[in-house]
């Protein structure tokens, strides 16, 4: 992972902070307007639902309001970079098949999933032997499937090859 | 003394031995969680609380549960010296100031003796916030019983205005992380109505967000993401602790009395008031350079910039059980990871606790004790154990760090759609720890949203939407009080910086 060219920053401070802040108000704003729908007022019988969630989003909107605007006075020599692009890629090669794994747990069930993902990442990141990837991913599941279904008994999600191999 | 007979109870409750096997399991799996990059004190807990929802079923098994849930989080603090010393890499943020001197140290060959002077001021510190919760603890908790909702309203007000106050992150990134925690505890049925709220017709929010799940995603994915920039390779100092570097450094520490007092009553104050672990290492480090002949030197390898951040950090952490425990207001992420735990066990934390739980909460105090000695006498028989695990390859130990977080969140509420929030809360994670958006408060306020917000409302109900109700008596006016200060601090400080200059 020692590319030369991770010095070029993908994205910079002010973008980012510019981005979550963003983000925020717009939850905010979410916020007031589903209690305001719900009502924000004092009812008959106290506060209506949404007076308490009122007030959270108007401190939302209003505390990212100000980060947004320190947010565009960073300029020049302070806004360092965020993120280098080989960085990002190294974070994005962790998250996408994060990511992919989540997904795969309702069809595969956990414990494929898991044997899927580790060997991926072992030959992907550590460019390992293939017995050795194999070995750990395989152990690693059945670790843990003695632990939760075998010990705790706890059932965690299943797929169809369990299905076949009778473990279901 | 009602404590001391109290504690002889707890001891008679924590000594049998099934909870001193927990108290071993909780350590050694605590050391480890606190030596893996990307799992810590909180989201450890948070995952594994999940595996004590059936025992804590059974007799008993509430006290065992907090034990090895506690002593998992005892053994996190002790590890995260382990990688600080010997890799320059804090396991837990609570041990970045301990790499300022315990690397030096480590990298001149004296790797032991800086660990065992992290191991036993670690010790030293969570004796003595042991110590304060026994004695302490009762009489809060005896005073919290005339609480009403107004003073419990402001006490939850004075720990979030507490974050604003006196975190090192800008007040108004406190602020929006803080309101987006309350926010989104907000979400799902309204707890005094009924009615349905933030879900836009979801079905899957009608239970809301679990806190351990934003745990397990801001601490455990978003943690790993950041390690990932740093690279992959770990290069580390071996760790050969043997007899002689122990006896050695156990002479010298007694010299460091004074650092070590001082810095535990740091800790123990930050802790209580929730200033959490982190702040107060650095804190005691600073104040320990001040004050010793050798400050400049501090940097350079000194056992005393081991043992001041070391007992600080275990003192806070042991100590935010104090607010836990006696007013339900957690003072770490941890605490508040427990706390959870308590409120899914069926137990109500506050000060009835000690009335209607005394079992429970003198096992647990009196668990303390003995959790600490168990876990000294394990870090410094086995470190390099220990040390081996960050040896792990991290393109081998990422991937099934990342399934055992999956495995966690499934398993709170058996939903996969935790799976996919946790990866969620990892991303917002990853960009709230790069933008010092302080995570502390976000959880807490997801964890006591509910409960403050109750508080609230019935508070204001009953003055029928007075807001006079928070000042209506002397204590609550001064909590109220206490707590706007804080708030308005930052703001205090930069007018007067400002007139200072000006």
């Amino acid at each position: 992972m020692s590319e030369r060219s991770a010095e070029r920053p993908a994205f910079r401070y002010r973008t980012a902070e510019l981005a979550v802040a963003g983000l925020l108000f717009v939850l905010g704003a979410v916020v007031i307007f589903d209690s305001v729908r719900l009502g924000a007022k004092w009812g008959e019988d106290g506060p209506q639902t949404g007076y308490f969630p009122f007030y959270l989003g108007c401190l939302i909107c209003a505390a990212s309001a100000i980060n947004l605007w320190q947010a565009l006075r960073i300029r020049g020599e302070k806004n360092r970079t965020f993120v280098e692009v080989g960085q990002l890629k190294l974070v994005l090669s962790v998250l996408i098949p994060s990511a992919a794994f989540a997904a795969l747990i309702g069809w595969l069930g956990i414990y494929v999933a898991a044997i899927l993902y580790v060997g991926f990442f072992m030959r992907w990141l550590g460019r390992y032997a293939w017995w050795k990837l194999i070995a750990v991913a395989l152990g690693n599941s059945t670790f843990f499937y003695l632990i939760f279904e075998v010990w705790f008994k706890i059932p965690l999600p299943k797929g169809p090859i369990e299905m076949l191999l009778g473990l279901d | 003394m009602d404590e001391i007979q109290s504690l002889l109870q707890g001891f008679a409750i924590a000594l049998t031995f099934t909870n001193l096997a927990l108290m071993f399991v909780g350590i050694v799996l605590g050391v480890i969680i606190g030596v893996l990059p990307g799992l810590g004190g909180a989201n450890g807990v948070a995952i594994l609380l999940p595996l004590t929802f059936s025992m804590a079923q059974t007799p008993g098994g509430q006290t065992s549960a907090i034990i090895l849930l506690s002593c998992i989080y005892w053994g996190a603090l002790f590890g995260g010296a382990i990688t600080s010393i010997l890799f320059n890499i804090p396991g837990e943020p609570w041990s970045v100031a301990t790499t300022f001197d315990g690397y030096p140290l480590a990298q001149k060959g004296r790797a032991g003796h800086a660990l065992t002077a992290a191991f036993t001021s670690s010790f030293v510190g969570a004796l003595i916030a042991v110590i304060v919760i026994t004695f302490l603890s009762p009489i809060i908790a005896s005073f919290a019983l005339e609480f009403g909702p107004a003073e419990f309203f402001s006490v939850y007000l004075l720990t979030f205005c507490a974050f604003v106050g006196m975190s090192k992150e800008p007040p108004f990134k406190t602020i929006a992380a803080m309101m987006l925690g309350f926010a989104l505890a907000a979400v799902g049925t309204d707890p005094v109505t009924g009615t349905l709220r933030l879900t836009f017709g979801s079905l899957r929010l009608l239970t809301g967000f679990d806190f351990l799940i934003a745990v397990i995603g801001l601490f455990g994915i978003g943690e790993i993401l950041l390690t990932l920039e740093e690279g992959l390779a770990f290069k580390g100092a071996s760790a050969k602790l043997n007899l002689r570097a122990v006896i050695e450094t156990w002479k010298e520490l007694p010299r460091y009395w004074l650092t070590s007092l001082r810095s535990a009553a740091v800790g123990c104050f930050m802790g209580i008031v929730p200033g959490g672990a982190t702040p107060a290492s650095f804190m005691s480090y600073g104040v320990a350079r001040r004050f010793s002949k050798d400050g400049d030197k501090f940097g350079t390898g000194q056992i005393e910039g081991v043992v001041a951040p070391e007992t600080a950090a275990h003192a806070a952490g042991t100590s935010a059980l104090l607010p836990m425990l006696t007013l339900g207001v957690p003072g770490s992420p941890t605490a508040a990871v427990l706390l959870g735990g308590l409120l899914i066990w069926g137990l109500q934390p506050g000060p009835l606790l000690f009335v209607e739980q005394k079992d429970f909460v003198w096992g647990l105090i009196a668990s303390m004790y003995l959790g600490n000695i168990a876990g000294l006498i394990v870090v410094l028989t086995c470190v390099p154990l220990f040390a081996a695990i960050l040896r792990i390859p991290f393109s081998v130990i990422a991937p099934i760090i990342i399934v055992i977080c999956a495995i966690g969140a499934y398993t709170v509420n058996n939903a996969l759609f935790d799976v996919w929030m946790m990866v969620v809360f990892g991303i917002a994670g990853y960009f709230f720890k790069k933008l010092s958006y302080p995570l502390a408060p976000l959880v807490l306020a997801i964890v006591l949203g509910d409960r403050a917000e109750a508080s609230f409302r019935q508070a204001i109900l009953g003055s029928q939407g007075d807001m006079g109700v928070f000042f209506s008596n002397g204590l609550v006016g001064s909590i109220t009080s206490l707590a706007l200060f804080l708030l308005f601090l930052p703001l205090i400080t930069l007018v007067l910086a400002r007139l200072r200059r000006g």
